[in-house]
């Protein structure tokens, strides 16, 4: 057991640091909180200079533009990320979903077709897997695909894709095989969202933002090399993106809530709510859950480093995550008092929380709610009977 | 950067587990709980024999040179077990305020010795005391005497010695008695694996072994290595809680199913697993902070210590709501660990207590 750096995580992590010091974006550092929200201009351009500097998949394999890192690398990457407060890689969905996806079942051709733009940023992916009437139950999807000699033909509608309306690529779930039971009758094609017969018609969340969308498809031609897997073999691979989700992008969400926290802090300063006991217990409460599940994620990134598998700690990272971040946020609220009701430019750091606490709802309900990761966990983790 | 224990260190720890399932499993401990003494004496001779005493004692006073991460991992296996018997006293509190004493620990590490820690006394509950104390030390001779009376010390029963925080001449120090000099009366105590007792010195001799100079860092040193050690057995404690409830969803069945298929019942499972994995994070990372003197061990252990015992306390709590009415009978052993989760818990004030110095740290005072 090593808390610290070895010797070349520290000298990749002191590396790191300077290029960060030295390239972030101008004026990044003087913009106000709610300035350095997620933009996709901003944030297209960082992923270029990160991927040119080699920052970008450190633990992909070197011929697709990766860096073949150990896992320790990527932990050290994100927790300098968070100490620069640096903007994000424009391909969330790319880089956590697709990405490790193709790697575990693509085509050579795949590989080399995407990997090295998912790093770039020039192709940005969405997520088609939701339906109006499949969330929980993702396998009763219905969005259909007809084989059409070397071409599957997509008719269906996808919803609360995030992303979808800057997207040029999409992962996506079809039903190949409708006489088959629900989980076998399924294919993972990769969609050109260029393609004739797409129709992205973003939806505003909560928070007024349209992040996510509708995607309908009509007779969508999509090329046979474009499958993922086998044909009715997509469910398994589903499981990959899924895994990928709530696991390796829980990991990247940690350190975001890492930022979320000092932001607190800095909020209490400001407020002079630093003074009172109550305040002070319940940020103190939450940096300590906060370095219990970056600890508990560095366990299982240290299980995954010794036999090739997370441990099953990892299964905690999204579902914890998702909660404390709730919690987090509303305590920024409370930190307002009644000034909390104010947004945009006459809130208190320019709406920045009135923001981050509602987006903050949509996280027990994204990647798997709360309730289907509890039943995961229970069934698959613990070995409790099955609840359905 | 690497979180896990060593191949020697998991070894070490599958010895303490089959200590406290093979010699000491629930049964027994049931059993002891129930006895005057509390504990078996003859488990400090064959842990001295396993040579745990020592671990980290230098190896010029018979230890075994080694660090906390590997008591660490015997804290977590006796609170699995709930051990009952003074070594949380001992070796966490006690062989703390040792190091400038090698004789003590020279006798600590041969098992001539069990000690606790006496610091508690009227109004004054504080591990680190702000001010005077009225317990005083004089000196006679070529030697010291104690007079005073010092409360909640835990397992001074089965101590055969004592650290008492007292009042000297030049301020607080730190003195080593004998327990056979004093007057010891155990109090009825809710966790009966871990008692508490008043000792009553009154001119009983002692020894010096910190002055007014050391006497806070040393107290600072005594609190957060109890801090994670009892971090570690409430995860090992919150853990036995959380599998006995596991295990019983899985057989028991109401309505034609095994319970643990219904989700109100399945998620409070989960939610036990989710905490005590979180807790057993902060608390290898406090341990590993102790070990090698880190500078962020103070605010680790006082993190781990906090979140560990309230976890544990709530993985109990959870645990004796899906048993249902057998867990809730004094037959069953679940009430022994939540009584002990509490034990902890409680232990230099609440969880509460803890996280105020976390604020401190974080915010400033
Ligand atoms: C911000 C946001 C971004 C998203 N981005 C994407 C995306 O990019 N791509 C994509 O494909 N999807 C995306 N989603 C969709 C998301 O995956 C689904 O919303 C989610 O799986 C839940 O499905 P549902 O909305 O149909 O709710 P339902 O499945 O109808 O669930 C409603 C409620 O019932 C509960 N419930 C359902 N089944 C069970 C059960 N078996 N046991 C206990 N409780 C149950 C749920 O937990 C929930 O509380 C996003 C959602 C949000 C909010």
């Amino acid at each position: 057991m090593d808390f610290r750096d070895a010797p070349e995580e520290a000298s990749f992590r002191s590396e790191l640091r300077s290029w960060l010091e030295e390239n972030l974006p101008d004026g990044w550092r003087e913009l106000s909180p709610s300035r350095t929200r997620w933009n996709a201009d901003v944030s297209r351009e960082w992923s270029k200079k990160l991927y040119e500097a080699g920052y970008v998949g450190l633990t992909w394999p070197k011929e697709y533009g990766g860096r073949a890192a150990p896992y320790t690398h990527q932990a050290v990457f994100l927790e300098e990320m968070v100490r620069a407060e640096a903007p994000e890689h424009i391909g969330v969905i790319g880089l956590g979903m697709a990405g490790p996806t193709i790697i575990s079942h693509g085509t050579d051709e795949q590989k080399n077709r995407h990997l090295a733009n998912i790093l770039s940023g020039d192709e940005v992916w969405c997520q088609g897997f939701s339906e109006p009437g499949s969330g929980s139950d993702l396998a009763s999807l219905r969005t259909k695909a007809v084989r059409d000699n070397d071409h599957f033909v997509v008719n269906g509608q996808k919803v609360w894709s995030s992303f979808a309306h800057i997207a040029d690529w999409c992962i996506l779930l079809v039903r190949t095989d409708p006489d088959a039971k629900k989980h076998q009758g399924i294919t993972y094609l990769l969609v050109d969202m260029h393609s004739d017969g797409v129709d992205v018609r973003p939806l505003n969340q909560m928070s007024g933002e349209p992040e996510f969308n509708e995607i309908f498809f009509s007779d969508v031609r999509v090329p046979i090399e474009n499958v993922l897997g086998e044909v009715n073999a997509g469910w398994g691979v589903a499981m990959t993106t899924l895994l990928h989700e709530r696991g390796t992008l829980g990991f990247a969400l940690t350190s975001r809530l890492e930022v979320a926290m000092n932001k607190v802090v800095t909020l209490a300063r400001e407020t002079g709510a630093e003074r009172d006991p109550l305040i002070r217990d319940r940020i103190a409460r939450h940096w300590v859950e906060l370095q219990g599940l970056k600890f508990t994620n560095y366990r299982a990134l240290t299980t995954l480093v010794k036999t090739g598998v997370p441990g099953p700690e990892g299964s905690i990272a999204k579902l914890f995550w998702s909660e404390s971040n709730q919690r987090l946020t509303k305590l920024a609220l409370e930190i307002m008092g009644p000034r909390a009701q104010l947004d945009g430019d006459e809130g208190i750091w320019d709406g920045y929380w009135q923001y981050q606490q509602l987006r903050s709802r949509g996280n027990t309900i994204e990647a798997g709610t709360s309730e289907v990761l509890r039943n995961i966990i229970a069934e698959r983790v613990l070995g409790l009977p099955r609840s359905r | 950067m690497d979180f896990a224990f060593s191949e020697e260190q998991e070894m070490l720890r599958s010895q303490a587990r089959s200590f406290v399932t093979d010699r000491f499993g629930a049964e027994r401990v049931a059993q002891l709980a129930e006895t005057e003494a509390g504990w078996d004496e003859s488990s400090w001779d064959a842990m001295t024999e396993l040579g745990w005493m020592g671990l980290s004692i230098p190896e010029e006073q018979g230890g075994a040179g080694f660090g906390f991460l590997e008591e660490a991992v015997l804290f977590e296996e006796l609170g699995y077990g709930l051990y009952p018997g003074p070594y949380f006293s001992t070796v966490a509190l006690a062989r703390r305020a040792l190091d400038g004493a090698p004789e003590q620990l020279k006798r600590l590490a041969s098992g001539g010795s069990r000690l606790t820690l006496a610091w508690i006394e009227g109004g004054r509950a504080k591990l680190l005391p702000e001010t005077g104390m009225s317990t005083q030390a004089q000196e006679s001779g070529d030697g010291w005497t104690l007079t005073g009376e010092k409360h909640l010390v835990p397992d001074a029963s089965a101590a055969t010695d004592v650290v008492v925080v007292a009042a000297g001449p030049e301020g607080l120090g730190l003195w080593v008695a004998r327990c056979e000099d004093a007057k010891i009366e155990m109090d009825p105590t809710m966790d009966r694996t871990r008692r508490l007792g008043r000792i009553i010195f009154d001119g009983t001799p002692a020894e010096q072994v910190a002055g007014a100079g050391d006497v806070r860092s040393t107290l600072e040193r005594v609190q957060m290595t109890a801090y994670a050690a009892l971090a570690l057995e409430a995860v090992g404690a919150g853990q036995a809680a959380f599998e006995l409830a596991a295990d019983h969803v899985k057989t028991r069945e109401q309505f034609g199913k095994p319970i643990g298929a219904y989700q109100a019942v399945s998620h409070q499972v989960v939610d036990s697993y989710i905490g005590i994995e979180l807790a057993r994070s902060l608390a290898y990372w406090a341990a590993w902070c102790v070990a090698e003197g880190d500078e962020r061990a103070p605010m680790a252990a006082a993190a781990a210590k906090s979140f560990a015992g309230e976890a544990a306390v709530a993985s109990c709590e959870r645990a004796i709501q899906v048993h249902g009415g057998i867990g809730f009978t004094y037959e069953h052993p679940l009430h022994r660990y939540y009584k002990r989760a509490q034990w902890i818990d409680s232990f230099d004030g609440f969880g509460s207590v803890q996280r105020a110095s976390v604020a401190t740290a974080l915010l400033g005072s």
